[in-house]
């Protein structure tokens, strides 16, 4: 009884120690984002001072006067995503739902370490293959072709140079892919059985199973997983700055060069020498950080409609 | 098991790496950073003169801008920048400058069919291309300067540098010298609203972008020029003449820099005098504080930089770099005696 007694007060202690860590940790991560927030506050406030609002608007770029606006930048960060994710969601929960509903485990298990092994590869190499694979390719065959098609469109107007901003939302699609499949695939794979082999036993098709069961059993992790693509792409630096042609201007087709916020600090950080135009690119780190939390709220709320809607609020 | 032989493995390492860190730390270590562009260079001659004295440079290839930040921050023994300060910016911050070595800036271009050299451009065109104003290689003013060369109906992609550069400071100075329109729309600086084009990053990016584009113009370093084998365009010098970018046409236009009569050796090597002169002709510059709180970390500097001109000059010329002639490094080592001290006293005499 004794020893019992005693071992009970060790576990409690033990579990203040693990519950005090926890948290710690917890807070920990709390306090480095707003930590985060002030310091690219603080760090941007001569270029708040300066543009104010309009700088979210400006679509103007100029060092030598020092003129600066975020528009061009923002714009080529949303577009770059959303050709990334426009290609890649439907792709990804293609492959998820071969690798779990119809491969043979012996071509699944290959396929699926594969597809792993693509999210290890650093960017870097991806935007070297970018600028010197995919970016010949694109200008010789691709865009052409497109041109041919489609030319009359001001989406694909312009010289095929094979860089811009589509080949950046190429590259992109390729690098979320494996986020986005794997996770997918996971939650697949964690549907139960017997919902499935009930859809079956009804009748259903895979393709039914698919859409009414899997599928809808796993609406929210489905959604997690394109947000964790979502967040990759969105700040995604080096493959970018490959490939999107690093200009300063908002332009109707995907065939002209474009920038992100984030290839914008990796071209200019380090040659921004006068005050100004160093708070302009801190700022323009503080927009990337606003948009992402935005989305991040965005997500919870949708996801929270969607729960509601298919009944599996829990 | 493994976690033990990993523990002693990491004491092990942690203990070399202290040891290592010590004898560095015994021996004398110059700290610079800034320019890209001469970086080969001064890191070939750290080798040598490290294999000499036991002397070793630390040199951060960051950029000019990072270059002055870090002079300014005073992280490091000294600053490089091939965007030279003016006589004020000097004072106010108390630094001096000196040119170290020169290069040239080359327009290389793909254009199908061209030989280097072949396409001959005067320096309202290369503005005028670089405007966006003329956009295809056809276009009657390109005919104009290049009679009997068959141009192609082909448009005119602009490449330009994406990150900000010393390169990019030369050549918008070039231009800027010589075109009106340019100086009223675009200006001079190391990264600038380009009016047309795609950006690469570093010499290499506008490298790569230039040969994968048909139609491109772009501008880099020499060195990269011919390392690429890039196709470039004869330049129309201030005497009028076509010249080729080679060494004798980048010493032809530093040999015509009056480097004594430029305060603070404040003096850019664009559009100089003289029929053989490259046009886009740059400098590359040190800077070092007047006021120099260790006499020997001061000294050792210098003595560094002395060797360098003394005996560096068959390495640069092997990296397609142009030496300081003698005259200029005369009046180098001149200003160093008249005007740094540590201490109250003279650092180089």
């Amino acid at each position: 009884m004794m020893r019992r007694r005693s071992h009970t007060r060790a576990q409690a202690l033990a579990e203040t120690t693990f519950h005090g860590t926890a948290l710690t940790c917890a807070v920990l991560v709390l306090v480095s984002m707003t930590a985060i927030f002030v310091e690219l506050v603080r760090n941007s406030r001569l270029s708040l001072a300066k543009f104010g609002w309009g700088f979210l608007t400006s679509a103007a770029w100029n060092p030598v006067t020092s003129d600066f606006g975020a528009a061009s930048s923002i714009f080529g960060t949303l577009v770059s995503t959303a050709i990334a994710l426009l290609i890649a969601v439907p792709l990804s929960l293609a492959i998820a739902l071969f690798l779990v509903e119809m491969a043979h485990p012996r071509i699944a298990r290959p396929v699926g370490s594969a597809i792993e092994l693509l999210a290890a590869i650093p960017s870097i190499i991806y935007g070297m293959w970018g600028l010197f694979v995919l970016a010949p390719y694109m200008a010789d065959h691709v865009q052409p072709l497109l041109q041919k098609f489609f030319g009359k469109l001001p989406l694909f107007a312009g010289p095929p140079m094979g860089i811009g901003m589509l080949s950046a939302g190429l590259v992109l699609a390729l690098m979320v892919l494996p986020f986005i499949t794997a996770v997918v695939r996971d939650i697949f794979a964690l549907v139960p059985s017997v919902m499935k082999e009930a859809g079956y036993g009804m009748g259903a098709t895979t393709w039914e199973v698919t859409r009414k069961v899997t599928l809808r059993h796993g609406m929210r992790g489905v959604l997690g997983g394109v947000f964790l693509g979502l967040g990759r792409a969105i700040g995604e630096t080096m493959a970018v700055t490959f490939v999107i042609g690093n200009d300063h201007r908002i332009a109707a087709s995907l065939f002209a060069s474009g920038n992100t916020i984030s290839s914008t600090l990796a071209n200019e950080f380090t040659e921004a020498s006068q005050p100004l135009y160093l708070s302009a690119l801190v700022e323009l780190g503080l927009i990337l950080f606003v948009i992402t939390f935005l989305i991040q709220i965005a997500a919870q709320l949708w996801l929270k409609h969607i729960s509601h809607r298919l009944g599996t609020d829990k | 098991m493994m976690a033990r032989k990993f523990g002693w493995l990491t004491i092990v390492a942690l203990m070399a790496l202290a040891l290592t860190a010590g004898m560095a730390a015994a021996q004398t270590t110059l700290n610079g950073a800034g320019a890209t562009f001469p970086y080969p260079v001064y890191a070939q001659w750290a080798a040598a003169y490290a294999k000499q004295t036991g002397v070793k440079l630390n040199y951060q290839a960051i950029g000019s801008g990072g270059g002055i930040a870090q002079i300014k921050a005073k992280t490091v023994d000294f600053g490089a920048s091939d965007a030279p300060l003016t006589k004020k910016e000097l004072d106010e911050i108390g630094l001096i400058q000196w040119p170290m070595i020169m290069g040239g800036v080359v327009p290389v271009l793909n254009v199908p069919g061209m030989a280097p050299g072949q396409i001959k451009l005067t320096p309202s065109l290369l503005a005028d291309m670089f405007l966006g104003k003329v956009t295809k290689w056809n276009d009657p003013q390109v005919a104009k300067a290049n009679p009997g060369v068959r141009l192609p109906n082909l448009a005119i992609t602009i490449v330009h540098r994406s990150d900000g550069s010393g390169t990019t400071w030369i050549f918008t100075n070039y231009l800027d010298k010589v075109s009106p329109a340019w100086h009223a729309k675009v200006g001079t600086d190391k990264a600038v609203a380009w009016p047309a084009g795609v950006g690469g990053k570093g010499n290499q990016g506008v490298a790569a972008y230039v040969q994968r584009i048909k139609g491109s113009l772009g501008y880099v370093e020499y060195a990269y020029c011919l390392q690429n084998k890039m196709t470039f365009a004869k330049l129309q010098n201030s005497a009028g003449n076509f010249v080729d970018p080679t060494s004798e046409t980048f010493q032809a236009a530093a040999a015509n820099a009056d480097w004594k009569n430029a305060p603070g050796f404040y003096l850019v090597l664009t559009d100089q005098p003289g029929a053989k002169s490259w046009p886009i002709t740059g400098a590359s510059f040190i800077l070092f504080y007047k006021d120099q709180a260790n006499m020997a970390k001061a000294k050792a500097v210098l003595s560094f930089w002395a060797w360098c001109y003394a005996h560096g000059q068959k390495m640069a010329e092997d990296l397609d770099y142009v030496p300081m002639p003698q005259a200029v490094v005369d009046l180098v080592e001149a200003s160093w005696s008249s005007q740094l001290h540590a201490g109250g006293q003279a650092v180089w005499k």
